[in-house]
C-alpha cells in the first residue's frame, strides 16, 4: 500500500474513534467554538473534538512541526480534509489567527516572531480579530490613519479601528497602522499585532440596524507596543495586507464547504405564507420566489464545482472572486421577496405576537444589508472582477464621458 | 455527481473546437443565411461530423453508439454555440434517436438506430402545436381506425421539419390537453399522404417546418412505445434536447462575452478605452457572474442526464435550472453585447446581430425563462 493510502486509512479509523457523533452534524450559530484564552463550548462533546483535534496538532496540520502544526504534507492536508468532509466532521474551532494571520507570519514572521506567536495559535489558546477599516478607511482601505509613532524600543498607536468584529472577545490583534504620513498612502502602512488588554485598548460594540452585533470599533489611546511586535518591513504592510486577504478568500472558500446553509428556505416559507397562489400578484410573487431559489441553487452547485476544481487543480481565482458578492447579493433579493410573502409577520420587533422564526427573519432582512457592505462591499467586489478577473484597464485620472 | 468534464469529456471538446473552427466559422452561418439555404445546414459538414462519432456518442453499444453518456454531448453543444454552428445534432439524434432508443421497440430500433447514427436519415420531432412551448398541452388527435390510426391536426416549429426523412409526432390518443396521461407517440415518414410539410422561417436562418396532418392514416406499426404512455419518454429526451440547448446557449453567451470584453478594452472614446468606465466594467462583472452560475447549473444537468438514481422529480428541476439560467443570462450578455458595441451592434455587418438572433430562438425552444422557472417551481 502506498504511504498516501495508508495515511488515508489511518486518518478515517482515528477520525471514527475520535470525532463523536454529535460533532458531525450541521452546525448553528451557538454550536461554533472559538479558539481563545477560555474557550466557550456548546456541550462536552464539543470540548472532546476541541481537545483531541488540538492535541493530534491538527488545528494547523500543514504548520511545521516546530510552530506547533503536524507538518502534513500538501497532499496529506487534502486527505485530511476530504475524510473530514466525508464523516460531515465539523470544525473544532474557528480562529482567525490560524486561517488569516497565521500564512503572513510564516511567510513574513522573523524566527523569533514564529516561536512566540504560532504555538499558541496552533494550540487554540489565542483568539485574533482583525483590526484594517478605520472609520475614513472603509473601501478605500489604504487610506488608513491609525497612527503608530516611533518611541526608541515601541510604538505609541493612537486612532481607532471600526468594523472589527468579536474585538471586545478577542485577546489579541493583528493591525494595519500609519507609520509614515509622509510617503504615498500605500507605503507608509505597516502590520503590527497587539495584545487587547494593553493600557489604552478600548473596544465597544456597536448596534446595527439589526440590534446587537459582534462588530465593534477599538479606540487607541496612547497605547505602547512593542517594536519586536512589528510583522515584516516597517512600512511594508500594504504587500501583507494584500497577501492576508488573498488567505482570507481561500480560508472563506474552504469555509463554504461547512458553512451555515441559509438559514431560511424561501420556497418551503412560501408555501407556508402564500400557500395557494390566488390573485396575478400572488403569482407573480411566486415566480419571483422561484427564480431567487434558482439562484441560490445554483450558487449552491458553483460552491460545489469550486471545491471540485480545486481539489482537481484547477485555477479557482475567478470563482472565488465571484462568491461573496453573489451570496451576499442573493441573500438581499430573497428577503426582498420574504418581506412581501410575510409582509406584517415580518415586521416584528421583542414581541411575543410574533414566532421566533418571524422576529429572525426580521434581523436576518436587517442584517444582509451589513453583508453586502463588510468584507468588501459589493461594488469593491465587482471591480475586483473586473480588474483582476477580466483584466479590464484601470481609469485615467479625471477622465470622465 | 461532477461538475465537471473528465479528460475524455475535454479531448471531445478540443476537437470540436478545432473541427468547428475549420469547417464552420461564423462565416459559414453567415453564408448559409446569404445563400437561403432551405435546409439550414451544410450537408458536408454533417457528414464529417457523423465521421467524428458525434451522432453516436450518447447511444449504448448494442445500437452501434460508443456509450460515452450523455455528458459528452456538452462540449459539442458547447462548440456548436460558440461557432454558431448549425447541424441536426438536436433534432435527428438527441430528440428523434433517443425517442427511438428509449420507447421504440426492436424492430423500430433496428430500422432507425443504424440510419440515424450514421447520419443516412433524419427525425424530426413534432411536439409543439402553439408558439409557445408547453408539451402536456398537446391536443393534436390520433383516433384507433381500423388496424391503425388517424391523426389529425398541426405541429408548428418541427426542428429540422424540412427534407426529415420521418417525423415523431406526439399525439394525444385519450385524456384532455394538459394531462400528461393519453399522449402517444408515432413515426409517420415524410411522404405519408395527408402530410404537408411548410417552412417556417425564422430570424436564426435554420431549419424549421410546420405540419399539418389532414387524416393522416398510420398502421398500428407507427406507435412508437405503449398506446397513451409517451409522456415518460417524451420527457426524458425533451430533457435531454434542453440541456443541448442549454449548453449552445452557454457557448454563444460565453462567446459573445469574450468578443464583448475584448471590445471595451481596444475601443476607444473620450481618449480613452471605454472598458475602463466603471459603469461598463459593473455591468461586464455581472455577467461574468451570471455566466458562472449558468456554467454550474448545467454541468449538473449534464451529470443527470445520466444519472439512473434520480427520479424525474430532480432530473426535471435540474434541467430546468440550466436552461433557465443558461437562456437567461445568453440574453443578457446579448442584449449587453449589442449596446456596448454601441452603432456597430445593431449593424448586419457585425456577428453579434447572429448571435442575438440565435440566442432569442434558442431560448424559446423547448421552453423559454418562464417556463422552466415554473416547472421548476412545480417539481421542487
Amino acid at each position: 500500500m502506498s504511504t498516501i493510502e495508508q495515511f488515508r486509512q489511518d486518518t478515517r479509523a482515528w477520525l471514527e474513534a475520535n470525532c463523536p457523533p454529535s460533532m458531525r452534524t450541521g452546525m448553528a450559530e451557538g454550536d461554533v467554538v472559538w479558539g481563545s484564552q477560555n474557550p466557550q463550548f456548546p456541550c462536552e462533546d464539543a470540548r472532546l473534538w476541541f481537545e483531541r483535534m488540538r492535541d493530534k496538532r491538527w488545528f494547523c496540520p500543514e504548520w511545521p512541526e516546530e510552530y506547533g502544526g503536524a507538518g502534513l504534507s500538501d497532499e496529506q492536508l487534502a486527505v485530511l480534509e476530504s475524510e473530514m468532509r466525508r464523516l460531515k466532521c465539523r470544525p473544532p474551532q474557528i480562529n482567525l489567527g490560524i486561517w488569516m494571520l497565521g500564512p503572513v507570519l510564516l511567510a513574513y514572521g522573523s524566527e523569533q516572531q514564529k516561536r512566540d506567536l504560532l504555538p499558541p495559535i496552533a494550540r487554540g489558546e489565542v483568539r485574533w480579530c482583525q483590526g484594517f477599516s478605520e472609520p475614513n478607511a472603509g473601501s478605500d482601505l489604504a487610506s488608513l490613519k491609525m497612527a503608530a509613532r516611533d518611541a526608541g524600543d515601541h510604538f505609541v498607536v493612537d486612532g481607532s479601528k471600526i468594523w472589527t468584529s468579536y474585538g471586545d472577545k478577542s485577546d489579541w490583534m493583528y493591525a494595519l497602522v500609519r507609520t509614515d504620513f509622509s510617503a504615498p498612502k500605500h507605503e507608509g502602512i505597516s502590520l503590527i499585532v497587539l495584545d487587547m488588554r494593553s493600557p489604552g485598548v478600548k473596544p465597544q460594540p456597536i448596534d446595527l440596524i439589526s440590534g446587537k452585533s459582534a462588530f465593534c470599533q477599538v479606540f487607541f489611546d496612547s497605547v505602547k507596543v512593542p517594536k519586536s511586535q512589528l510583522i515584516g518591513p516597517l512600512n511594508g504592510g500594504w504587500n501583507l495586507a494584500k497577501y492576508l486577504l488573498q488567505h482570507e478568500r481561500k480560508a472563506m472558500s474552504k469555509f463554504g464547504e461547512f458553512s451555515l446553509p441559509s438559514h431560511f428556505d424561501l420556497l418551503a416559507l412560501m408555501r407556508e405564507y402564500v400557500p395557494a397562489p390566488q390573485s396575478q400578484s400572488e403569482h407573480a410573487l411566486q415566480a419571483r420566489a422561484t427564480a431567487c431559489a434558482m439562484n441560490e441553487q445554483a450558487y449552491n452547485l458553483t460552491v460545489q464545482r469550486m471545491g471540485e476544481e480545486a481539489r482537481a487543480g484547477d485555477d479557482i481565482g475567478g470563482l472565488m472572486s465571484i462568491m461573496k458578492l453573489t451570496h451576499t447579493e442573493q441573500e438581499r433579493d430573497k428577503f426582498e421577496v420574504l418581506l412581501d410573502a410575510m409582509a406584517g409577520h415580518a415586521f416584528g420587533w421583542d414581541s411575543p405576537a410574533f414566532s421566533e422564526q418571524q422576529l429572525a427573519v426580521t434581523r436576518s432582512w436587517l442584517n444582509s444589508y451589513a453583508l453586502t457592505i463588510s468584507g468588501g462591499s459589493s461594488e469593491v467586489q465587482l471591480n475586483v472582477i473586473a480588474k483582476r478577473v477580466l483584466g479590464l484597464p484601470d481609469a485615467k485620472k479625471g477622465v470622465t464621458p | 455527481m461532477s461538475l465537471r468534464y473528465n479528460d475524455d469529456q475535454r479531448l471531445l471538446a478540443d476537437s470540436a473546437r478545432d473541427f468547428l473552427a475549420a469547417r464552420s466559422p461564423v462565416s459559414a452561418q453567415r453564408r448559409l443565411r446569404d445563400e437561403a439555404v432551405a435546409l439550414g445546414f451544410d450537408p458536408q459538414l454533417w457528414r464529417d461530423a457523423v465521421g467524428l462519432g458525434w451522432s453516436a456518442i450518447a447511444f449504448p453499444e448494442a445500437f452501434g453508439g460508443l456509450d460515452f453518456g450523455c455528458k459528452g454531448l456538452g462540449p459539442i453543444f458547447e462548440s456548436m454555440g460558440r461557432n454558431l454552428s448549425a447541424t441536426p445534432l438536436l433534432s435527428s439524434v438527441v430528440l428523434g434517436g433517443s425517442l427511438v432508443q428509449l420507447a421504440g421497440n426492436s424492430a423500430q430500433q433496428a430500422q432507425w438506430l443504424p440510419a440515424l447514427i450514421g447520419g443516412e436519415q433524419r427525425l424530426a420531432l413534432a411536439v409543439d402545436e402553439q408558439s409557445r412551448h408547453d408539451p402536456c398541452r398537446i391536443a393534436l388527435e390520433a383516433k384507433a381506425e381500423g388496424q391503425g390510426y388517424r391523426l389529425h391536426g398541426d405541429k408548428f416549429w418541427v426542428v429540422d421539419g424540412l427534407g426529415a426523412d420521418a417525423y415523431v409526432v406526439a399525439a394525444r390518443t385519450s385524456g384532455q390537453p394538459g394531462e400528461t396521461q393519453g399522449i402517444s407517440l408515432f413515426l409517420v415518414p415524410a411522404d405519408t399522404k395527408g402530410l404537408t410539410v411548410s417552412a417556417l422561417a425564422l430570424i436564426d436562418s435554420r431549419n424549421c417546418a410546420r405540419l399539418q396532418l389532414d387524416g393522416v392514416q398510420l398502421g398500428s406499426d407507427a406507435l412508437l412505445g405503449t398506446l397513451g404512455e409517451g409522456w415518460a419518454a417524451l420527457e426524458t429526451v425533451l430533457d435531454r434536447g434542453r440541456t443541448c440547448l442549454a449548453a449552445e446557449l452557454l457557448g454563444m453567451a460565453e462567446q459573445l462575452f469574450e468578443t464583448t470584453l475584448e471590445y471595451l478594452k481596444t475601443r476607444v472614446q473620450f481618449d480613452t478605452p471605454i472598458g475602463t468606465f466603471q459603469v461598463l466594467q459593473h455591468r461586464a462583472a455581472q455577467l461574468y457572474v451570471d455566466l458562472a452560475l449558468s456554467r454550474s447549473a448545467l454541468m449538473a444537468a449534464l451529470a443527470t442526464l445520466d444519472d439512473a438514481s434520480l427520479d424525474a422529480g430532480a432530473r426535471a428541476r435540474l434541467v430546468s435550472l440550466a436552461k433557465w439560467k443558461a437562456g437567461d443570462t445568453a440574453i443578457k450578455v446579448a442584449n449587453e453585447a449589442v449596446q456596448m458595441h454601441g452603432g456597430i451592434g445593431v449593424t448586419d455587418e457585425l456577428d453579434v446581430g447572429l448571435y442575438l438572433k440565435r440566442v432569442r430562438v434558442a431560448q424559446s425552444c423547448l421552453g423559454d425563462r418562464d417556463f422552466h422557472c415554473e416547472r421548476y417551481a412545480t417539481n421542487a
